[in-house]
Formats: C-alpha cells, structure tokens, sequence
C-alpha cells in the first residue's frame, strides 16, 4: 500500500488484496469496496465483525480485512442478533444475497429488523440464484427466464418479485432501509452515502439498518456484462425503485 | 450458599449463571419454559442478556454467532425444539464453539406430546445433525446433579471447543429437589485473552470463525482435528456411577437419568428379597463408558444384562456394541411419556432370573 502523499486512490484498509472469485462484469466487488470505504472512513474496522452468507459471496471473508463468521443459509441475521446482543460495542454487518435473505432467510431478517437489532445488512439483490448456477428466486422478474423458470417466471404459479426494502419498511420498529444500486457511477456514489449512513447510525447505536443493492449476474442472466447494467435500468429499477423508505432521522412524510 | 428447594429447571438457569454464563437465547416449549421465565428477569440482575427468538432455528444461530465472541452462551429446549436447533449445532461443531445445549426431553416423534421421554438419544449421541461430528451429552439424574453437570458443563465445551448437550427427561425440569450452589458465582470470559474468538481485528491480522471448507483435503484435516479431540474427550471425559455392583449380582441394570432412579427403587426391593441386582448409570452418554460397562458385564456372576428406559430401546444399541453381548441382553421401557414403575423392574428381573438360571443349567 503505497504511503505516497500524492496518492488519491487505494484499495480500502478493510479490503484484503485477495483477487475475488466473482465473474466478470459482476458488481459484488464494488459493492464490497463501498462497504470497506464506509468501514475505513467511519474507523471502524478494528471493530468490526461481518457475517458471509451462503451464494455467490460465501468467500467474502476472503476479500476483506476483518474479522468474520460464515453463517448457515439464511441464518446471518440470527448470527449477527446473537454476536451484537452479547458483544454490543462491536460493529456487525451482515452481507445476503436475494436467495439468503429473501428467500430461506425471510424469518430471520424480518425478526431481526423488527426487534430492531442493531446491527447492518447489506442486501444484494440481482434477481436470481447466482452460486448454485441460476434457478429462479423471489426477487426474480415475472417473465424472466431461469434454470427452474425456464419459460420465464410464472407470476400466477411463482407470485411476484418480494420488494424486501418496502416489506421491512412497513415495521413499526425504527430503522433505516434503504435501496441503491451500482450500475452508474451516479448510483455508486448515492449507494456509497447510504452504506455509509446505515453504519454510522449503528455506531450511534441508533437502529437496525439495511440497505438493498441491485445487483448484476451477467453469467446467469446470459446478458454481456455492459448489457446486464442495461437490464437493471429497464427491468430491475421500475420494479425497485430506489431511495430511502424509512430513517430514524426523518419525520414521516418529510423527504429523504 | 445454603440448599434451596428448586425446580429442575429454574436451578438450571442459575446453575449457568453461576458458571459466568450470561447470555441466554431461547424460544418457549413445553416442558421447560420456566428456565426462560426465571432467567428473563434473573439475567438482568447479574447484567446478562436474555433473547427470545422468533423459532429454535434462530435460536441455534444465534447461539452460533453469540458463541463467535468468546462468552460463555448457553439455550434450554425441549425435543422437536432441539430438532430445528440441528443445523446449528452441525455448524458449531464444524466450526469449534463452546456451547452448551439443554434437552429437557419430551415423548416423540413429530409433536409427540408433553410428557417426560428419553426418546432423543439417538439423536444426541448418534448425531442429529450432518456430517462428521460428535457432542457430549451428559445426563443428570437429580436436580443437584443437573446443577453440577451444568456448571462443569461449560468448563468441557471450553475445554476441547464444542458443543455440550445436557438431556434430562421432563422430570428432571419439573420435580423440585434441594440444591445447593457454588459459593463463589464465576465472573464472565474476557474474550480479549481468546486465541480464537472474534474481538476485531487491532494489532493482528483478521480471524474467520467458519465451517466451510471447499477443498477436499482441508475439509478432511478439519474432520480429523475434530476427531482428535474426541479422542481426547473418549480418553478424559468418561462418567458414570455404580449402584450396588457387588459379586453376588446376578443381574446388571443399564439405565440413565431419572430412569436409573426408579431402578434404585427396584434395586432396593429386590435386595430385601435377597435378589442381588446392580446397576450401572452412564452419566456420559457420549462419551461412552466402553471398558467400563464391558468389565462389568464380564464378571461371571452376572447371567444377563438389562436395560431400561423411557423409549423403545436406543441406549440398548450401545450397551450391546460395548459388552459385545458377551451377556445375554434384554430391553424393557416404556415411553410416550409412560414411566416404567419399580414393580415392572423387579417382574421383569424375576422373568429374566428364572430363564436364565434354567439355561445356565442346560449348559
């Protein structure tokens, strides 16, 4: 790591220099550097504690430089209750994907986020199981095509797309959830501002906080990576739409 | 401290404070809810923490994540509670976490009912959950021995990081017996002196607290670092108690918890009749008192073996793999949460005298 003065761009201190695994095109690794960015510039990595979740980023400990714990499928939010309740002055993050949190997950996301655990989760939502090579998830599009969806997803059998952020946001609980996504570096820099936020309001020990990324999966979706940032523009965002659905720090019905 | 008359499982809730056990997680089931409802407010006295999850699924990951700080964290349940709590204790033991697990078990399968039951053996001492992993279980017979078992407890999931269950049958939680506690209560771990438990990465490089492991040969290493510290745990942990072995038996009794007590009873009556019966109470139920149940059995003034319990046979299945039936075996229980009664004991000691006198002297 260079010392230079004149040095104005480096690999975050809460980043390892592992080469990740993930496939090209793929934003996981924005979205890990955006976490490590908001560790390092809030200071709290010495503190920090991230629970992996099973799917494409099960090797995430990998990539960064603090301590970590793998979870069972869908199960971090019950490890993150269990470590932040008997550890309180540590900073905890869980980091899911659709099929972890929003599907075999759902439980534990929702009690915690409702017993306002105060802890953070990072929500990459790409629409589709990326690991276990592309079957159909709850996030996953009506019509869109999968491994277990291949005819596109069946609305009337499959149900429609979970907006996980508007389901959480309807807990009486306070807490701050949040959508972004990282397909333009506009949409980075406003996703950054929110990961940042969800971490300082733990550090405050404000609430539980989560923010949601759409994400992309150029593999499984079969779309060139340039393209896969495309879909999200076309299909992912008018479904999801971005932005804050609830913050500790507004009054209802003020603007975020 | 002075002995106090207390339920099962309330005086399960102090004995884990008194072993620096703050941290409580749990969900409420029939037959041991009490232990929640005497910790949740007894854990705030002592600063400890009490969560009670949305179902034993969480309840068993949160003991994961909990168990990743280094404290001492402990949960109480009943059998189909246990049964959801399978793939965390998979993943702890994968892992290496202390943690300590309590079955206050109750009649199955399915919902089974609520009545006391030794029916989960199978599932503590076989493995309930996958892959290559082992528990202790230890089972106490009385509220005192619950205490302590519970307290020691502790020290032997700190000991060789793992996963420690206690199962006791519903009688253990709810009869109230005297008991007496430690005079001085532990204080809490101070994680920041763990080699292994999750404190943030200051001044040293990062720890993962993890099961996974994608190449084969890594995996297998983690398999038998796990089986080396069952060897150990074979080798130091063994516990179990005699009761009336003598010379003269002619029967030996295999039982376990509260059953090993009625035969007690049995025991007792039969003496008065000058029928000289033992018994061998395994208190660890993993690991298995191997030599010592085979020594005992041995001994050629025993005819013949029996075992008793609140099931329709499971520890039976150890007592003949470690007497390698060199004995002739015979099972007798009920369950469903049906008690064997002393009169059933000692009737079918009586059949057991006269069939195997009878074939001791064909041969």
């Amino acid at each position: 790591m260079s010392s230079n003065p004149n040095t104005i761009f480096k690999r975050p201190e809460s980043l390892s220099d592992n080469i990740t695994h993930y496939c090209p095109g793929c934003t996981h690794g924005v979205i890990h550097r955006l976490v490590a960015e908001s560790l390092d510039e809030l200071g709290l990595r010495e503190r920090a504690v991230g629970v992996a979740p099973v799917g494409c980023s099960v090797l995430i400990y990998n990539y960064f430089n603090c301590d970590f714990m793998e979870a069972a499928h869908g199960r971090a939010p019950a490890l993150a209750t269990g470590f932040k309740r008997t550890r309180p002055d540590m900073i905890v993050f869980t980091y899911q994907g659709d099929g972890d949190l929003a599907s075999i997950g759902m439980g534990e996301i929702v009690h915690a986020a409702n017993r306002g655990e105060k802890f953070t989760t990072i929500f990459v939502n790409n629409a589709i199981y990326g690991m276990t090579g592309g079957q159909k998830a709850p996030t996953t599009m009506p019509l869109q095509k999968t491994s277990t969806s291949p005819a596109g997803r069946d609305v009337t059998k499959a149900g429609f797309p979970i907006r996980m952020a508007e389901l959480l946001a309807t807990l009486k609980t306070p807490s701050f959830i949040a959508r972004g996504a990282v397909h333009t570096p506009m949409h980075i820099v406003q996703t950054k501002k929110l990961i940042k936020k969800a971490f300082r309001l733990q550090n405050e020990n404000k609430c539980f906080s989560l923010v949601e990324v759409l994400s992309t999966c150029p593999t499984n979706w079969g779309i060139d990576p340039n393209g896969s940032l495309q879909w999200v523009t076309d299909n992912m965002q008018p479904y999801y739409p971005l932005g804050v659905y609830k913050d500790p720090e507004k009054k209802n019905g003020e603007e975020s | 401290m002075a002995k106090k008359l207390m339920k099962g499982n309330e005086a399960l809730g102090e004995a884990a404070i008194a072993a620096g056990a703050l941290n409580y997680f749990a969900y409420p089931i029939t037959p041991q809810s009490e232990v929640a409802e005497y910790l949740c407010w007894r854990l705030p006295q002592v600063g400890g923490n009490f969560v009670q999850a949305e179902s034993e699924v969480a309840v068993g990951n949160m003991l994961f994540g909990a168990a990743a700080t280094g404290k001492r964290i402990f949960t109480t349940s009943s059998s189909p509670g246990i049964s959801l709590m399978q793939e965390a204790i998979s993943y702890m033991a994968g892992a290496h976490l202390p943690v300590v697990l309590i079955n206050i078990m109750r009649g199955g399968p399915g919902l089974g009912g609520i009545l006391p039951a030794q029916s989960d053996y199978f599932q503590a001492v076989k493995g309930g959950g996958h892959g290559d992993y082992r528990l202790v279980v230890l089972a106490p017979a009385s509220v005192q021995e619950a205490v302590d078992l519970m307290i020691e407890s502790f020290d032997i999931a700190e000991r060789y990081l793992t996963p420690v269950m206690i199962i006791g049958d519903g009688m253990i939680g709810q009869m109230m017996e005297s008991v007496e506690f430690p005079k001085k209560y532990r204080q809490q771990n101070d994680p920041s002196k763990s080699d292994w438990a999750l404190t943030g990465a200051k001044g040293r490089s990062a720890r993962v607290v993890k099961s996974l492991f994608l190449d084969g040969k890594k995996l297998e290493d983690n398999c038998l670092k796990l089986e080396a510290k069952y060897v150990e745990i074979r080798k130091n942990e063994v516990k179990y108690e005699l009761y009336k072995v003598s010379n003269k038996n002619k029967v030996l009794i295999t039982a376990y918890g509260t059953m090993a007590r009625i035969c007690q009873t049995a025991i007792d009556e039969l003496e008065e009749e000058k029928i000289s019966v033992g018994l061998m109470r395994p208190i660890s139920l993993y690991p298995f008192p191997e030599k010592e149940m085979f020594k005992e059995a041995n001994k050629p003034n025993i005819l013949a073996i029996l075992d008793i319990e609140m099931s329709t046979g499971q520890m039976v299945e150890d007592v003949e793999r470690v007497t390698k039936s060199i004995k002739p075996i015979e099972f007798f229980g009920h369950t469903g949460g049906i008690v064997p009664t002393p009169e059933e004991v000692k009737d079918k000691v009586y059949e057991m005298l006269k069939k195997f006198k009878k074939d001791k002297k064909k041969s």
